[in-house]
């Protein structure tokens, strides 16, 4: 039975062998924490740079699933899941600024350096309850897919779709990234949020924290795509697909196209929302650039580089262009969003399926 | 049997428009057009290019908002609801020009047609039963798509779509059918099977064919409705229509 219901499987370079190179990837990365416990001298030793930029580049490869799976699907091309994502990572910098406690500059005992600085009285009423992981990290996942339910029923209910959705995404991080901008925000203006001291009574910046984090986040990696992939093998991935290629023929069907939208909308900004919570603790530092446009069209692009609609070509484009970044960034930063730019356009060209089309036959 | 039994009143028909007019930019698509269909009734449809004959459909199925008139199917007010409450009333649509999602196999185009629960929880939850499974392979069967069950909708020729879109319709079990242009790009021995499928439809269901090949509508043996620049000409078996000199005037005698 599934072998008449999956969706056209990667063939030729074949499904098996794609498992096999994850599986072996997934264990390469698990290895590096171990790896960098190793004694420096040791030629296997990884160093904590290697880690920490691992274990960032995993939280992004999760905003790339999240945006794969609302865009290779159903078609939604959101332009702001940048927003979805520093929400996220703000979720999780208030509990880590509440955790600093009396440690701040200026030693007060329950607010942050930036609000005593601005002459706070007391905490806002918004950073109730963030002294509390649990809370936090629901809010990671609550705050993005509210505004998700939000902006997507407006949307969808009005039919909006193609450019014009993604402009109104685009509009959404930047009128949020205008807004954390402000210092009356009480979210810390232009600096955000850093110089954070410890997280779930581990203190940050050490090995032990490094690997908890880096593992962390390769869980929800995984978690997220098995997500996903359960998501986009069942029935509703088809409703999706075909919301995707033909719209309005799924309504003639007496689907109610607006409340699959919304149900995989609000998947994918929890998903990127989750990432960014954990993406803040390894980057140590949270501002409004992360709501920049930029940042949204720049992971819309690894998904589009490593070829949407596959899941693992998501995975793929994240590793590799990030990889990419890195690289370039160290040897000829002004060159980036050259390069950037000139890979969409040759993927765009030359790759209409992304890097994974190189390893995987076009369905017939 | 008494004069009240004889003259008893039709039963309550299952789809009523009444005074419908569609105007586009100043042009009049329909023009204050009436029709009744009743539950069981096979209906066909006649008129040239250009009549509102697929504008009707629009109408019905919700696509298109008609300026004015009542469009009612049973005692809901179609002009009131979206097309996918529509669609769930049970009113389905065969499209003139067949749509359907080609990077879905064939069957799993029947899989998205077939009756069930359509929200996104249900959808993600669903489990293809062995019934559900039946049904679409006698589906694919009747339609005779059965060796390419597993092929991508999008590599089918143009009668085989016409077929997978008539499987759709199948599947969704509707109370009415609405079938724009069926047999067009079919051959004659396909054009025989799908008259006799939708004869055997009808009775059960309600059937609404529009198209232009005369003789499937001779075969389909029902009474015809002929369309003309929005409004109905003339109305009869196919033998009365064919003999009113209004319609061959302006369609048959071209
Ligand atoms: N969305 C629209 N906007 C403007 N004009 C339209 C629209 N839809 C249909 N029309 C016009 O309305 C008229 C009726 O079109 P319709 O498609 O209903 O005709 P038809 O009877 O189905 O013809 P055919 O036999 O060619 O399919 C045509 O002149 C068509 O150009
Ligand atoms: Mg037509």
């Amino acid at each position: 039975m599934s072998a008449t219901l999956a969706s056209p499987a990667p063939s030729g370079f074949g499904r098996m062998t794609l498992r096999l190179v994850l599986i072996g990837a997934v264990l390469i990365l698990a290895l590096l924490p171990v790896l960098n416990q190793m004694p420096t001298d040791s030629a296997l030793h990884v160093s904590d740079f290697v880690v920490t930029v691992c274990g960032k580049w995993i939280t992004y490869a999760v905003l790339a699933l999240a945006i794969d799976l609302a865009w290779g699907y159903a078609g939604i091309l959101s332009l702001g899941h940048g927003a979805f994502f520093a929400l996220g990572g703000y979720a999780m910098g208030m509990h880590l600024m509440r955790l600093i406690g009396p440690r701040g500059v200026y030693g007060h005992p329950v607010l942050p350096d930036f609000m005593v600085f601005l002459g706070y009285q007391e905490l806002p009423w918004y950073w109730l309850g963030f002294d509390h992981f649990p809370f936090a990290i629901l809010m990671a996942m609550a705050v993005p897919g509210l505004l998700a339910l939000v902006v997507g029923y407006l949307a969808f209910r009005s039919r909006i779709t193609g450019v014009y959705l993604s402009i109104i995404t685009q509009a959404m991080t930047y009128a949020l990234m205008l807004a954390f901008f402000r210092n009356d925000m009480g979210f810390g203006g232009n600096n955000g949020f850093t110089d954070f001291k410890e997280l779930l009574g581990m203190p940050l910046n050490t090995p032990n924290a490094r690997s908890v984090l880096f593992y962390a986040s390769l869980a929800l990696l995984l978690g997220a795509l098995w997500l996903c992939s359960a998501v986009t093998r069942s029935k509703l991935g088809r409703v999706l697909v075909a919301i995707r290629d033909a719209e309005s023929r799924v309504r003639f069907l007496g689907y109610d196209v607006t409340q699959h939208k919304l149900f995989v909308f609000v998947l994918s900004a929890v998903l990127a929302g989750l990432a960014g919570a954990l993406y803040v603790p390894q980057v140590g530092i949270i501002n409004p650039g992360e709501f920049s446009p930029a940042n949204s069209i720049e992971a819309v692009i690894w998904v589009a580089v490593g070829g949407r609609g596959t899941l693992l070509g998501a995975l793929l484009g994240a590793f590799s262009v990030n990889a990419l970044k890195t690289w370039l960034t160290t040897v000829a930063p002004d060159l980036w969003l050259f390069a950037l730019g000139g890979l969409f356009v040759a993927v765009t060209l030359f790759l209409p399926r992304g890097l994974i089309g190189l390893f995987t036959k076009a369905p017939k | 049997m008494n004069a009240a039994q004889l003259t008893a009143p039709a039963p309550d028909p299952l789809l009523y428009l009444d005074g419908v007019s569609v105007v586009f930019d100043g042009f009049k698509a329909l023009n204050a057009l009436s029709l009744i269909i009743d539950p069981g009734e096979l209906r066909a449809i006649i008129g040239p290019n250009g009549a509102g004959k697929t504008t009707m459909m629009d109408v019905i199925t919700g696509k298109t908002r008609p300026t004015e008139g009542v469009v009612r199917f049973r005692d809901h007010d179609l002009t009131k609801l979206d097309e996918a409450s529509i669609a769930n009333l049970g009113i389905g649509r065969k499209f003139q020009k067949p749509t359907m999602f080609d990077k879905l196999t064939v069957f799993e185009n029947l899989e998205l047609a077939l009756k069930a629960p359509r929200g996104p929880l249900a959808c993600l939850r669903w489990v293809l039963g062995g019934g559900d499974r039946a049904r679409i392979e006698q589906t694919l069967e009747e339609v005779g798509l059965a060796s390419r069950a597993h092929d991508l909708a999008g590599v089918l020729s143009h009668g085989q779509r016409q077929w997978l879109e008539i499987g759709m319709l199948l599947m969704q079990d509707p109370e009415l059918l609405l079938v724009d242009e069926p047999v067009a790009g079919m051959t004659d021995q396909e054009t025989e099977h799908t008259a006799a499928l939708l004869v055997r439809i009808a009775g059960r269901r309600s059937v609404v064919v529009v198209e232009h090949d005369l003789e499937f509508v001779r075969a389909l043996g029902s009474k015809v409705t002929v369309l003309c620049e929005g409004s109905m000409l003339s109305e009869g078996s196919i033998d009365h229509v064919q003999n009113d000199p209004r319609v061959i005037e302006v369609y048959l005698g071209r």
